[in-house]
């Protein structure tokens, strides 16, 4: 099929970027929404043009990596990471606009890559947890109910791509951290810095520019773990009993 | 830990859904005891009396109601400024808008910001209108029935009423849902509950509080 794509090509944080137009043809259905990419890349290059720069490197849907907004969508039309939408969710003669994620804690670092490292250090910001390395421990060693275990692979899904903030009209990163802090707040492991977890990592989230939750949805819808919006409220449970634990 | 709530989205969230919820206890009060318009002048300025009286001998007379007027001014500045100082930090949080625009989210949400702004400044108008009567055209202290079917006999009277009132609808179906959530009582299998609840308390609300200028317009109560 033949497309014509509307990109956002900005060369550095610094400068202000703008929408490009480019057409690209024989893009087979069967390519994923990145190949396409790779073919104008290509492409640019022949020309000696600058290729456009955007993020990726499992292109399996695991590592958190692909970041575009296509057609106004995180992640673009199909609830999925950018690397596994494929082009047959388009048509031919199709106009496509790509665009980064937009938040001020995401700057723009060139094209369509942003910085995420703001997720990084909210990690971070969480602490310790015990993460025996070496042989795997006895699948019994310690006990976690049923209900649990899945309340915590659930929100373990989060690949941490940031296509929650991107959607929000907010910016706010409060489906993320929930993930993270849901995920290891229910466990036995996550138990001994339960409180001071959850309100570490909603400081550092604050301090990092993140907008706050208005319960606006969007963040869920395009979550490409599905990781549900109710993990928000978990997670204010969570905060809640943390402050009126914890004297600080 | 007024210093973490304060400081926290996470708090000022929490602050703001017990006072709207604080709000949302005293305007279903509110929309009950206005339903006794349709009982007469004598019951609608007795009960007008009662909410004076109420609380004693305990407490002098107006006392409690002095002690609501406060805990509503408190909850209407702890709202009103949170709601400022989250919408300031969302808006900075988000600064570049998409080229490529699609619609986002239920009008209901859509209009937390613009409804709580419409409810701010109609509070202002209604206890100038009907608690002290500066902007009345005939006020008289005292006779809350004529005062009320006086105001709904302006058209401008109705139309404030009426798109405040519809305001307050929208803001308490997502409010009320969203309060639940702030407050970690929501989760997945209650959410259709919350949502049900919700949307039965906004359409309560919104009915009962405009049954009051509908009937005055249609004669009913005169
Ligand atoms: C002074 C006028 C008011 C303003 C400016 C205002 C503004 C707002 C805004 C902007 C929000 C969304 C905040 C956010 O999600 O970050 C909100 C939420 C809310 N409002 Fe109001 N509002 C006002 C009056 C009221 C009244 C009269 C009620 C009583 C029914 C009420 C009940 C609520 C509730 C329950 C919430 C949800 C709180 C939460 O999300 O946890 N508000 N308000
Ligand atoms: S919650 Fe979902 S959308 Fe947000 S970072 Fe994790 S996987 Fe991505
Ligand atoms: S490139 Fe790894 S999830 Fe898309």
């Amino acid at each position: 099929m033949k497309l014509t794509l509307r990109v956002w090509r900005q060369r550095n944080a610094e400068e202000p970027g703008a929408m490009a137009t480019y057409e690209v043809d024989n893009i087979s259905a069967d390519m994923s929404f990145l190949e396409m990419l790779d073919t104008l890349n290509e492409e640019l290059t022949l020309a000696g043009d600058e290729p456009v720069a955007f993020d990726h490197d499992c292109r399996e849907g695991i590592c958190g990596a692909c970041s575009l907004v296509i057609n106004g969508d995180a992640h673009g039309p199909e609830r999925t990471t950018t690397c596994q939408l494929h082009m047959r969710s388009f048509s031919d003669g199709d106009t496509i606009d790509v665009e980064p994620w937009r938040a001020s804690a995401f700057p723009v670092i060139k094209d369509l890559v942003v910085d995420r490292s703001s997720f990084d250090r909210i990690i971070q910001s969480g602490g310790y947890i015990s993460a025996p390395t070496g042989t795997a421990p006895d699948a019994h060693a310690t006990p976690v109910p049923k209900p649990d275990a899945d309340f915590a692979f659930e929100h373990a899904e989060c690949i941490g791509c940031g296509a929650c903030v991107a959607a929000c009209p907010n910016g706010s990163a409060m489906l993320f951290t929930s993930a993270k802090v849901n995920h290891l707040n229910v466990l036995p492991q996550g138990a001994p810095e339960r409180e001071t977890r959850v309100l570490d990592m909603v400081a550092r989230m604050d301090e990092e520019g993140f907008g706050g939750c208005t319960l606006t949805g969007e963040c869920a819808t395009a979550c490409p773990k599905g990781i549900p919006l109710p993990s928000i409220a978990a997670m204010n449970k969570e905060w809640l009993r943390a402050t009126r634990k914890v004297r600080r | 830990m007024t210093r973490t709530l304060w400081d926290s989205t996470v708090g000022k969230k929490t602050i703001m859904a017990v006072t709207g919820l604080f709000m949302l206890g005293y305007l279903v009060a509110h929309m009950v005891g206005n339903l006794k318009i349709f009982f007469g002048p004598g019951e609608f300025d007795g009960y007008a009396h009662w909410l004076r009286t109420m609380g004693e001998p305990i407490l002098h007379y107006e006392w409690a109601l002095w002690i609501v007027r406060v805990g509503l001014v408190a909850a209407v500045v702890l709202h009103g400024v949170s709601a400022y100082q989250l919408s300031r930090r969302d808006i900075k949080a988000r600064p570049a808008k998409y080229v490529h625009k699609r619609p986002r989210a239920s009008y209901a949400t859509r209009t937390m910001r613009w409804g709580g702004i419409i409810l701010a400044l109609f509070i202002f108008w209604h206890i100038l209108d009907l608690t002290t009567g500066t902007v009345h055209t005939s006020f008289e202290a005292g006779h809350p029935y004529q005062n009320v079917i006086d105001t709904f006999s302006t058209w401008y009277g109705n139309v404030i009423y009426i798109v405040a009132v519809l305001a307050m609808g929208l803001h308490v179906q997502h409010g009320f849902w969203s309060a639940a959530q702030t407050l970690g009582v929501g989760n997945a299998t209650r959410d259709r509950l919350l949502k049900t609840l919700a949307n039965i308390l906004a359409a309560v609300l919104t009915l009962g509080f405009i049954s009051v200028p509908v009937a005055v317009m249609t004669g009913v109560v005169s």
